[in-house]
């Protein structure tokens, strides 16, 4: 600890920091601009200026910057200097020469960092007499809006969407007061991170164009704190609502997760919250005429209670529905007829994902703890696609590895601009094996393109390498063969490797290789850890409850001995499930459905309940490490819409009485589960202390909202009563404070004098680490400690290309594998069309070229689709895109014939 | 194509030379412009390959320049000192001549695409003021006689 | 070679280039192979250090001290780097070109003994695309030396080797601050960037690097052929060596002059630039360039060195000087300086970017006759916002000093452009 003198107080803080975010950390305002904490300093804006003086006895002082200034002991300085506060003032003078003051029609106000700065440096009167420049504005797709002449050239849009993020197609132009952020040309941002430059952008140069279609302003956003749906790495988020309907997402810091990031379908993919294809109220088909007729709850109710007491009923749980919505499907028909609704290829993936979780002795690292891994072996999984922040973290350590350099010069971690200089093109350890090529094969110091089995046989190759105690691999092409070596001496070498593998790959070969290498590295590098990416959003959720998956059904189903089966939230895009299904479904008599929206099960349902989503419900979610996490009631939903477990419960208590199911709210359903069964256990400490102080609950709307009382004054002129929200810790109100609630409650950042997301620098323990009071959430799964570890001693085949045929691998995309993002307009449009891949050489064996049409026959089923030839892919294998519409019945590692249509 | 088989030739000894493609983006760029007078879409995405650079990266470098000329320019370029030995010296009245003998303004470029006339900062050329740069060929001091002849000479030399 | 011009003395009156063999009859190359042959690096590095010699390219900082800031190698086998900066992008500076142009082989010698000094192995020439002839010049000039041993791989068999490139660069007054143009080597935007680190620690690539004005390695072959002593000498006060000063603006002879360092200021532009045109009058000069603050008659029998400049307010700069006349309207003159540093920025930092084009536009509109009356002061914050620690680099400095000692020396003609709305000499602004 050292000891800084700010403005006559003395300050104990830690080392190692720059002034500026010491200052900050002690609850100081200092303006700044191109200072970000994940991005680091580069003393461009000039905006951070404070006064520094050598000793008690200089009066003159310097102008330093704060955020370019390294704190050491005794240093002294003032904030409040006048040369300091003149010159700050001047700053804002400066950028609002070209300024245009267009606050009034801009997004960004109310939440715009350069509105904050400038009433904290004081600056009011405009003495610039001269014409503004001008600019023009780029279409940048259907994300972001563009608005150069707001530009204050803090260069941080372009530091992190390239230095950051990789991206590659966003660039700084032109030089002087001319300087241009943007693309060559106009076109969509190719980038998956492309969102964060709406929170980025300390302006409204970029904001969200998806917001724009319904926009409103912040202070009128009624928000909570809720988590990002779609896809496995529970990503926190902020979203924000208005009169009914989910205006946008915004993130929501999360120390060890996402941090200051989203990605792009997270963030954009909510439109499905607000689809007119929304089920908003019961919908029965009358067995008579099969027409669909909307029915009251009640009658909705009634009638599933009255199939449930007359047959064998079973439920198909979800993983993309909380635990509570699973939990009160599985009280409701009984732990033995509780089903996952996955096909058994997933159900075996599952379970060696939930066994490695907790095999040890690896603990499954954050994404935080990804980013300061000192190499990465990525077996399988295409994480741009599967697990975009993923991605995202992979970049951060590659990026890091080689910073140790510029740390033996003496440079600060924080100073940028240098750590890239020094840095140049070095690269941290990075190896790729995947079928096809990925986002970060840039970036690898190795990369390998081979068939899902022959990726699993490298790592087990790697593992035997490191410890020969392993099983042995089959024999390797010679090519792949290669890699193995160095990637175990630099998974040896370092200190906190990181494997990464999932199940975007649809096969168990690669978890088990990777659990096994994972085994062997862990034995003589305490520090290794393995990143098991998953599908879904509770993925990892429905596997502790240990239940079948569909397969398990379709027997008794054939044989006619289920009636009834009730499905929750189904997601029935990935590869299998809908097959699965299918072969229950269509032995049974009844089905009910629980969704959002209309999809290939609610057609066949007898009875469709309307499910709320996620941002109207509230939950417990389970991500990829294993770490359940809240989420909350965002808002009340129209119609007949209540949440699953809701429905649920409230069927059982029809059925079964009011004792059967006793639960006021999901928190009850959560401490149910909890006590049921014992994995669960923790998550009864997650649960926030109800109160029914309403002064003491955190209020889900801001302080400033405007039109409280007039906003429904056309339908009543009595300002309607909030919603009764029981025992939340959260209100449907304005009252309460928003200032210091506890890290998982934060309804959203704001704190005196700062409205923007940088206002987040108040409710951080120190910035950029956890959050006061600690990161929300718990880990269910600890590993066990290593004498209890069991080897592993699968050994899945080898892949050996056929003459005739060839094996089906899943592509993933960032837009098209995942359904419910493909809601919101403008993703359809950046999902690729349904394709089959194939490498140029086996194109040519088929003499097909891109383009052609080609048919995929597996079984009894044909699909004629048009060809991609994909140099990357290995002979032999057929890629085929995940979750795109006519492809979700061929389950994986399935071998297929291909002929050209002539 | 881009270039010619023989300036290709030249063009990948040039880089041979450079430490790592990325530093000679500039050299290379210049070596296109020698040869074409511009850098067109076409030759920076031909470039941006070849340098194994991303086009906006080649594109940011190109436009941060101001003498990398991404629009086309005339047959002869003359780049003019509008610096301060030069306007003392009286290079706005020179300006002017070239200005009534030329029929454009400044960075404009005649209907016949003979002259672009561009400014320039000092050329290090403070004892020749006001001074100019034809064709890369320095002159000076100007005067209207001199600039009458030497926008004499070019024309000569295309119409030979 | 004279003792008197060493710069200059292979300089021919005539333009024509110095050929390998008429330098090397002049004795050229000597001090090179005597370094090879008889010095450890350490001790080029102490005889430059003794000689005094201080950095031509405006700073005027102690050559040989920044060589020894240069780690030792050790067994270091890294690479490093000696970058000759021959940006000259200055306005009213034009000496650099002088020195490539006529003998390029006094600037290779100067960047081997340099390198050989730091023990780089890497010799760049940074050279402005308008310096087409240096350009030229200097690429025969190494292909010469390349063939005559001087430059390559174990030269002379000493084991020194040397990899010598020519870098052109495509026009911003921005490549020549050092580390901007370390990133313009690198093939990126001329942007500057933080020290420390400085390059002697971590500059090209991330390497040692030293950068150094080509006037200062010029004088390197002669230090090291004659001895610090003798260089000492030179100077005319305390300071060592010639100088190249220049003199442009309305003198009858406006040219490079290599005299020595000390020189006054009155000798140098009435005796050898042959004093001003036609009956005009001096109302004050820049010394060393356009970013160097006004000087007035007053100071014209001052020396011409660092510190008697630096004591009387100003700067020696590049040491070429920049006549304002009293023909001249010096609120125009400042507009067209402006407009140059407004234009030149790179666009980094918010004073520079935003602040300059502000300054330009308000002379602009004095100059036009639409001054206002808070001008002057929206100007005077300028310079002093503009300061050195306030801006990232110091290109604003060096826009904003000649501009405030302008609004001290001059504040009656920009008043009486304000109040008489217009500019007295007619000369109205920029074309
Ligand atoms: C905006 C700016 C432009 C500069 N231009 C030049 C230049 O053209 N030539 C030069 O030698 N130094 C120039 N310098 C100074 C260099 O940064 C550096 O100090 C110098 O090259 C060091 O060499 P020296 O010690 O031999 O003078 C410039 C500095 C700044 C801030
Ligand atoms: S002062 Fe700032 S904007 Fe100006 S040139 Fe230097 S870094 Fe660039
Ligand atoms: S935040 Fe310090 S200079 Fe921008």
């Amino acid at each position: 600890m050292i000891t800084i003198t700010v403005d006559g107080r003395e300050h104990e803080i830690r080392e190692g920091q720059n002034l500026l975010q010491a200052v900050l950390n002690l609850g100081y305002d200092l303006p700044y601009f191109c200072w970000h904490p994940a991005l680091g300093s580069v003393g461009a804006c000039r905006q951070c200026a404070v006064k520094q003086f050598r000793d008690a006895d200089d009066t003159e002082g310097m102008i330093i910057m704060a955020c370019m200034t390294p704190v050491s002991d005794g240093l002294l300085i003032s904030i409040d200097d006048p040369e300091a506060v003149e010159f700050r003032t001047a700053v804002i003078g400066w950028l609002m020469t070209n300024h245009p003051h267009d606050c009034p029609v801009c997004d960004e106000g109310g939440e715009c960092h350069l509105q904050d700065m400038t009433v904290m440096t004081g600056h009011n009167q405009r003495s610039h007499r001269f014409n503004k420049r001008t600019f023009l504005n780029q279409d940048l797709g259907p994300f972001l809006n563009h608005e150069m002449n707001r530009c204050i050239h803090c260069y941080r849009c372009v530091r992190f969407y390239r230095d950051y993020a990789g991206g590659t197609d966003f660039n700084v132009f032109g030089s002087r007061n001319r300087t241009y952020f943007g693309r060559v040309k106009d076109g969509t941002l190719e980038s998956p991170f492309s969102g964060n430059l709406a929170e980025i952008c300390p302006t409204g140069v970029f904001t969200d164009k998806t917001e724009k279609a319904h926009y409103t302003r912040k202070w009128d956003l009624q928000t909570a704190p809720s988590l990002c749906t779609l896809c496995g790495l529970g990503c926190n988020t902020l979203p924000g609502e208005r009169l009914g309907t989910l205006r946008r997402i915004r993130n929501r810091y999360h120390g060890e997760i996402n941090r200051y990031f989203l990605c792009d379908r997270g963030r954009f993919g909510y439109g499905f919250v607000n689809s007119p294809r929304r089920i908003r109220h019961p919908v029965l088909r009358q067995t008579t005429t099969s027409q669909k007729v909307i029915v009251s709850a009640e009658r909705a109710i009634d009638h599933v209670a009255g199939l449930l007491a007359e047959g064998a009923t079973i439920g198909i749980g979800s993983p993309t529905a909380s635990l509570e919505a699973n939990h009160a499907l599985r009280s409701l028909v009984g732990a033995e007829n509780f089903l996952v609704g996955i096909d058994a290829g997933e159900a075996e993936m599952l379970r060696i994902v939930v066994a490695t979780l907790g095999a040890g002795p690896a603990r499954p690292p954050s994404l935080r703890d990804i980013e300061r891994a000192d190499a990465v072996l990525i077996l399988g999984e295409d994480p741009t696609n599967t697990a975009p922040m993923l991605d995202l973290a992979v970049r951060q350590s590659v990026l890091n590895v080689p910073l140790e350099r510029a740390r033996k010069l003496g440079v600060p971690h924080w100073n940028d601009a240098v750590n890239r200089l020094v840095v140049n093109n070095e690269r941290g350890p990075l190896f790729v094996a995947t079928p096809a090529p990925t986002a970060l094969d840039k970036l690898a110091s190795g990369v390998c393109r081979a068939a899902p089995e022959d990726i699993a046989h490298l790592g087990f190759a790697i593992a035997k390498i490191i410890d020969p105690g392993s099983p042995t691999p089959g024999d390797l092409p010679h090519r792949i063969a290669l890699l193995a070596g160095p990637v175990a001496e630099a998974l040896r070498k370092s200190t906190t490797p990181v494997i990464i593998t999932g199940t975007g790959s649809g096969t168990v070969a690669t978890l088990q290789a990777a659990a096994t290498l994972v085994r062997a590295l862990g034995a003589v590098n305490p520090g290794a850890a393995l990143c098991l990416v998953v599908p879904d959003c509770n993925t990892v959720g429905v596997g502790l409850f240990g239940a079948h998956d569909l397969s398990h059904a379709a027997p008794a189903a054939a044989r006619g001995e289920i009636a009834n089966a009730i499905v929750l939230e189904p997601d029935l895009s990935r590869r299998g499930r809908n097959h699965a299904l299918t072969a229950v479904l269509d032995n049974v008599s009844h089905v009910v459905v629980l969704d959002h929206l209309d999809g290939p099960a609610t057609d066949r349902a007898e009875l469709v309940l309307p499910a709320a989503t996620y941002a109207e419900s509230g939950g417990t979610m389970v991500n990829n490490e294993g770490r359940a996490q809240r989420f909350f009631q965002v808002f009340v939903p129209e119609g007949e819409v209540r949440a699953s477990w809701r429905w649920l419960q409230q069927i059982g208590e029809r059925l079964l009485g009011p004792e059967a199911m006793p639960w006021g709210g999901s928190d009850d359903v959560a401490k149910d589960l909890a006590r049921e069964l014992p994995v669960f256990g923790p998550i009864a400490d997650l649960m926030p202390v109800p109160t029914h102080r309403p002064r003491r609950r955190v209020p889900r709307q801001s302080h400033r909202v405007t039109g409280r009382t007039s906003v429904n004054a056309y339908l009543q002129i009595r300002e309607p009563r909030p919603p009764d929200d029981g025992e939340s810790p959260l209100a449907y109100s304005m009252e309460g404070s928003p200032l210091e609630p506890p890290a998982g409650l934060i309804t959203r950042y704001w704190s005196p004098g700062w409205n923007s997301v940088q206002a987040l620098n108040r409710f951080q323990e120190e910035i950029g680490g956890t959050l006061r009071g600690g990161d929300p959430g718990i880990r269910l799964i600890e590993p066990r400690p290593p004498d209890e570890v069991s080897p592993n001693r699968d050994e899945p085949a080898r892949f050996t290309p056929r003459s005739d045929e060839w094996l089906l691998v899943p592509l993933n995309h960032l837009y098209g594998s995942e359904r419910l993002s493909l809601e919101t307009p403008g993703v359809a449009e950046q999902a690729p069309a349904p394709y089959v891949a194939l490498n140029p050489d086996d194109g040519d064996r088929l003499g097909a070229g891109p383009g052609d049409s080609v048919v995929v026959e597996i079984e009894d089923r044909t699909l004629e689709l048009p060809l991609k030839i994909e140099p990357g892919l290995p002979l032999g294998c057929a890629g085929l895109p995940e979750g795109l519409s006519g492809l979700s019945d061929l389950p994986a590692g399935r071998w297929a014939r291909l002929r050209r249509m002539p | 194509m881009v270039l010619t088989p023989d300036e290709l030739a030249l063009f990948d000894y040039g880089l041979s030379l450079e430490e790592n493609p990325r530093s000679a983006c500039v050299a290379a760029m210049k070596f296109i412009q020698d040869r074409r007078g511009w850098v067109d879409d076409e030759a920076m995405a031909w470039l941006a390959k070849k340098l194994d650079m991303n086009l906006s990266d080649l594109e940011s470098v190109a436009t941060f320049y101001s003498l990398v000329f991404r629009k086309p320019v005339g047959k002869h370029v003359i780049l003019m000192c509008d610096s301060v030995s030069c306007w003392i010296m009286g290079c706005e009245s020179v300006g002017d001549h070239l200005r009534r003998r030329l029929g454009i303004d400044l960075g404009q470029t005649t209907p016949d695409r003979r002259f672009t006339w561009l400014t320039i900062p000092c050329l290090g050329a403070c004892d020749m003021a006001p001074a100019m740069m034809v064709d890369e060929i320095l002159c000076g001091p100007l005067t209207p006689e001199l600039i009458d002849k030497i926008l004499d000479a070019c024309e000569e030399a295309d119409s030979s | 070679m004279t003792a008197e011009t060493p710069l200059t003395a292979g300089i021919q009156a005539n333009g024509d280039v110095l050929s390998l063999n008429r330098y090397e009859d002049m004795g050229g190359y000597q001090a090179f192979r005597t370094a090879l042959r008889e010095m450890t690096p350490s001790e080029v590095i102490e005889t430059v250090k003794a000689s005094g010699l201080r950095g031509r390219g405006g700073a005027g900082f102690p050559t040989g001290m920044k060589w020894s800031f240069v780690p030792k190698r050790n067994g270091d086998t890294g690479r490093r780097y000696l970058v000759a900066n021959g940006d000259e992008m200055e306005p009213g500076t034009f000496k650099d070109r002088l020195l490539i142009e006529g003998n390029p082989h006094q600037l290779i010698e100067g960047v081997l003994l340099a390198a050989y000094a730091m023990e780089a192995d890497f010799g760049y020439v940074f050279i402005r695309w308008a310096y087409r002839d240096s350009f030229l010049r200097l690429r025969h000039a190494a292909a010469e030396a390349r063939a005559a041993g001087y430059i390559g791989e174990d030269i002379f068999g000493s084991g020194f080797n040397l990899e010598f490139h020519v870098h052109v660069s495509a026009g911003r007054y921005m490549c020549g601050e050092e580390t901007a143009l370390l990133t313009s080597l690198q093939g990126g935007r001329a942007n500057p960037r933080s020290k420390p680190p400085f390059p002697p620690v971590a500059g090209l690539y991330g390497k040692p690097t030293i950068i150094q004005n080509i006037e200062t390695l010029c004088n390197v072959p002669h230090i090291v052929r004659n001895g610090a002593e003798w260089y000492r000498n030179l100077g005319l006060t305390e300071e060592s060596g010639t100088k190249l000063y220049g003199v442009s603006g309305k003198v009858n002879r406006p040219g490079i002059y290599e005299l020595p360092m000390g020189t006054p200021i009155r000798e140098i532009i009435e005796q050898h630039a042959g004093g001003m045109k036609d009956g005009l009058r001096l109302r004050g000069f820049l010394p060393g360039g356009a970013s160097t603050p006004f000087l007035l008659d007053e100071h014209l029998d001052l020396p011409m060195d660092f510190n008697h400049i630096a004591n009387a307010g100003s700067r020696l700069g590049t040491g070429t000087m920049i006549i304002l006349d009293d023909s001249t309207c010096p609120v125009g003159m400042l507009a067209n300086m402006e407009h140059f540093y407004a234009q030149e920025s790179c666009g980094w930092c918010t004073p520079c970017r935003e602040g300059l084009p502000w300054v330009e536009k308000t002379l602009t509109a004095i100059e036009k006759g639409e001054g206002q009356e808070d001008d002057l002061g929206i100007l005077e914050d300028h310079c002093k916002l503009l300061g050195p620690g306030y801006t990232f680099c110091a290109l604003a400095p060096g826009a904003a000093d000649p501009l405030a000692s302008a609004l001290r020396f001059f504040r009656e003609d920009f008043e009486a452009h304000i109040t008489g709305r217009g500019c007295p000499w007619g000369s109205g602004g920029r074309y």
